[in-house]
């Protein structure tokens, strides 16, 4: 950057008069804004360094909050004209901006839709409204099977189950129980406020035959057959095999981490904070596929998108960097500081990143993920957790319990869309 | 202008210029947010987008949802259990306590250590002392007794009681602090001319103690029913993974409140909630004053 400064500053008295007028162009600035989180701040960092020795006359100012408050913050901020030029937003979220016309779309001439459609991998779909995209992500997650090798080595288990019916199997020869018949190891863990809600919605009902949901997302289908299958199955992990426990140690990552399960099903963001725990020696695979080797993933991500206090010239800067950011070197880079996965096949599906040991499953995965177009997630998820709770708390027969849950999502569904 | 005043007027207008800071403060900080939220709750509004007139829809939704009287009854399990518990607990404390010379500053620390330790570390353990086994403390003492262990945090009847007692504990400090003052100021010679006329310990109590100590109750009913009536940190922390859960067993208005703000982002149904919330605080205060402050 210094070298740089001066070579400028050298061209600059060689040929004044010439650059007087581009030395006095105003430097633009804009700010962008996202989450707390250690590796993608300093990811961003990396970013916005590059992009900005790219792009001399524009300045990038980044902004992060806390996770736990940045939604209110960006929700209270951008309305009231005080927030960033570019925003990074949860996929899901998208559909409230636009409405309240919080975010402009992305131009067709820089962001053309047939490009983005050649690619970026499909489920970025889910961001087109109309003829335009409204947002793009750097990076995507999706969801693969964590195992514990110590475990597995212990109870003589060759490699990680392929399917489900080897899941159980597997599972099994990793359940512990102590003299009270109390579970003490769990062969794989399970919560539906953990991951698992993802793994029913958009893995597990397919799997069985189904689809989980129609018509956009707006109509709720997993109260059919393979919605009963399925849920059958997930539940009868803890009922019928006995291989987990509800609420086995609090919560499913902390099972996992601790070395009290074989098995556990979470997404790619799991990956750095895993490799943080002290002795714990985990592998990773793609989710079992069915019994006719058919496999689904549910896949998530961060988008980022301009916002419309970004006008004129402030605009402009803002395609430009959303270009830089959604361009393959900046998800390589996103892909080896934070460890989240390339948005685009042309990056993500490079003979390395695809056979990595640990991205690899995660991004085989995305080929055949899916995104759920939440309206609450948090909501939504609440259904699932209930359904799960009737069950197992209350011993409600499980069509019952699933009935009533797709009832009740169709409800807040309805209420969203109208 | 101002010298023209006679002084008494002069008074006049300083003490207006004083009281002018808390009543701006209040006005700023607390009205305006009051009447604000009480617009919002005819409102629909997202945060993100305009707001728009509802009506009354919010209230009739609420009065239709069958979590919110759930809640609605959760909330007064909790007021109707911990008040009345905490009550007695803490008196019999106080009661003994000021009779107790030995270590009696020790003893009084010891039971005001909870009051100061925050809410939510405290329930994060209590969290953790309830889980199941392997981690669970109970439960790994059942389990070395060969009982059977128990689902506290995961029972649809167990969870509540079980969130409830580390709130009442963590009150107790304060109350204990109040009971004793209010002991302290009832005259000894009242004590001694009972003594003196032979009256049992236990007319003692009843005929003097409690009747003196009246003031001193109403205190104590009112600020734990309105703490218990707000209950949220011990339930948040203990139930973060299904908050309020598990199915609703636990949730209180307060939590209700907050998830419809902060993760529906349903502005307006939370202000009616907290409309709601405020008429019933304002209820139960007045109905305990008139009741405890009568005969």
């Amino acid at each position: 950057m210094l070298v740089k400064l001066t070579k400028s500053r050298v061209a600059g008295v060689a040929a004044a008069t010439m650059l007087a007028a581009g030395t006095a162009q105003a430097e633009v600035e804009i700010e962008y804004w996202q989450y707390f989180f250690d590796a993608r701040v300093a990811a961003m960092e990396q970013l916005i360094e590059n992009f900005e020795s790219a792009n001399p006359d524009i300045k990038v100012t980044m902004n992060h909050f806390p996770y736990a408050d940045y939604r209110t913050k960006v929700a209270a901020a951008i309305p009231a004209g005080e927030g960033p030029d570019v925003v990074q937003l949860f996929y899901g979220w998208l559909n409230d901006y636009v409405a309240a016309e919080l975010i402009q779309p992305l131009p067709n001439d820089a962001f053309p839709p047939s490009m983005i459609e050649d690619e970026f991998f499909p489920m970025v779909g889910a961001m087109r409204e109309g003829d335009n995209y409204w947002a793009l992500p750097t990076a995507v997650r999706s969801l693969a099977l964590f195992y514990n090798k110590t475990l597995f080595d212990e109870a003589g288990i060759s490699g990680p189950p392929e399917t489900l019916d080897e899941l159980i199997e597997t599972a099994k020869m990793l359940t512990k129980t102590d003299a009270a018949g109390n579970l003490t190891q769990v062969g794989i863990t399970a919560g539906m406020n953990a991951q698992d809600h993802h793994w029913f919605r958009e893995v597990l009902v397919r799997q069985f035959g189904g689809e989980p949901y129609l018509d956009d997302y707006r109509t709720v289908n997993y109260n059919s057959e393979a919605g009963i299958a399925a849920a059958g199955f997930y539940t009868g992990l803890v009922n019928e095999h006995k291989v987990s426990a509800f609420g086995f140690m609090d919560e499913p990552q902390a099972a996992f981490k601790a070395g009290r399960a074989g098995m556990h099903i979470d997404g790619s963001f799991r990956i750095g904070s895993l490799n943080k725990t002290r002795g714990l020696k985990w592998g990773v695979t793609e989710l079992p596929a069915n019994s006719d080797g058919m496999r689904s993933n549910y896949s998530s991500y961060w988008v980022n998108a301009i916002t419309t206090k970004a006008e004129g010239e402030k605009y402009d800067a803002a395609v430009k960097f959303m270009q830089y950011v959604t361009s393959d070197e900046a998800m390589q880079i996103w892909l080896d500081v934070v460890g989240e996965l390339p948005a685009k096949p042309s990056v993500g599906l490079t003979e390395a990143n695809a056979n990595d040991e640990v991205f690899g499953p995660f991004i085989r995965g995305l080929a055949y993920a899916n995104t759920t177009k939440f309206a609450n997630e948090s909501g939504q998820r609440q259904i699932l957790i209930d359904m799960v709770q009737r069950i197992d708390i209350e011993g409600q027969a499980v069509a019952d319990s699933i009935a009533i849950a797709a009832e009740a999502e169709q409800e807040l569904l309805n209420e969203y869309h109208n | 202008m101002y010298h023209r005043l006679s002084i008494r007027q002069k008074q006049i207008v300083w003490a207006w210029a004083f009281l002018a800071v808390p009543i701006l403060f209040y006005v700023v900080i607390r009205f305006y947010p009051t009447a604000n939220a009480m617009a919002i709750s005819f409102q629909n509004w997202n945060l993100l987008g305009d707001r728009t007139w509802a009506g009354w829809a919010n209230y009739a939704k609420l009065w239709n949802d069958p979590v919110f009287w759930k809640v609605f009854r959760n909330t007064f399990v909790y007021l109707l259990i911990g008040t009345p518990v905490s009550l007695v607990i803490s008196f019999v404390i106080a009661y003994h306590l000021d009779r107790l010379r030995f270590m009696h500053g020790f003893l009084r620390m010891l039971y005001f250590l909870p009051f100061m330790t925050t809410a939510v570390a405290m329930a994060w353990v209590w969290r953790w002392f309830y889980q199941p086994v392997p981690i669970g403390l109970f439960n790994n003492f059942l389990a070395t007794a060969g009982i059977p262990q128990v689902e506290f945090l995961r029972s649809t009847t167990l969870a509540l009681p079980a969130i409830l007692a580390p709130a009442v504990w963590a009150g107790l400090g304060f109350q204990i602090i109040i009971f004793m003052a209010g002991l302290r100021a009832i005259p000894r010679s009242y004590y001694e001319a009972a003594r003196i006329d032979g009256v049992s310990t236990w007319t003692i109590l009843w005929e003097i103690t409690l009747p003196l100590l009246k003031p001193t109750i109403v205190f104590i009913v009112v600020f734990s029913s309105i703490g218990f009536l707000r209950i949220f940190d011990h339930v948040f922390n203990m139930t973060t993974n299904d908050p309020g859960g598990p199915l609703n067993s636990t949730k209180p208005l307060v939590l209700m409140i907050y998830q419809s703000a902060f993760s529906d982002f349903n502005m307006g149904y939370a202000a009616a909630q907290t409309v709601v919330l405020f008429l019933i605080l304002l209820v139960v205060s007045l109905v305990q004053l008139r009741i405890l402050r009568d005969n």
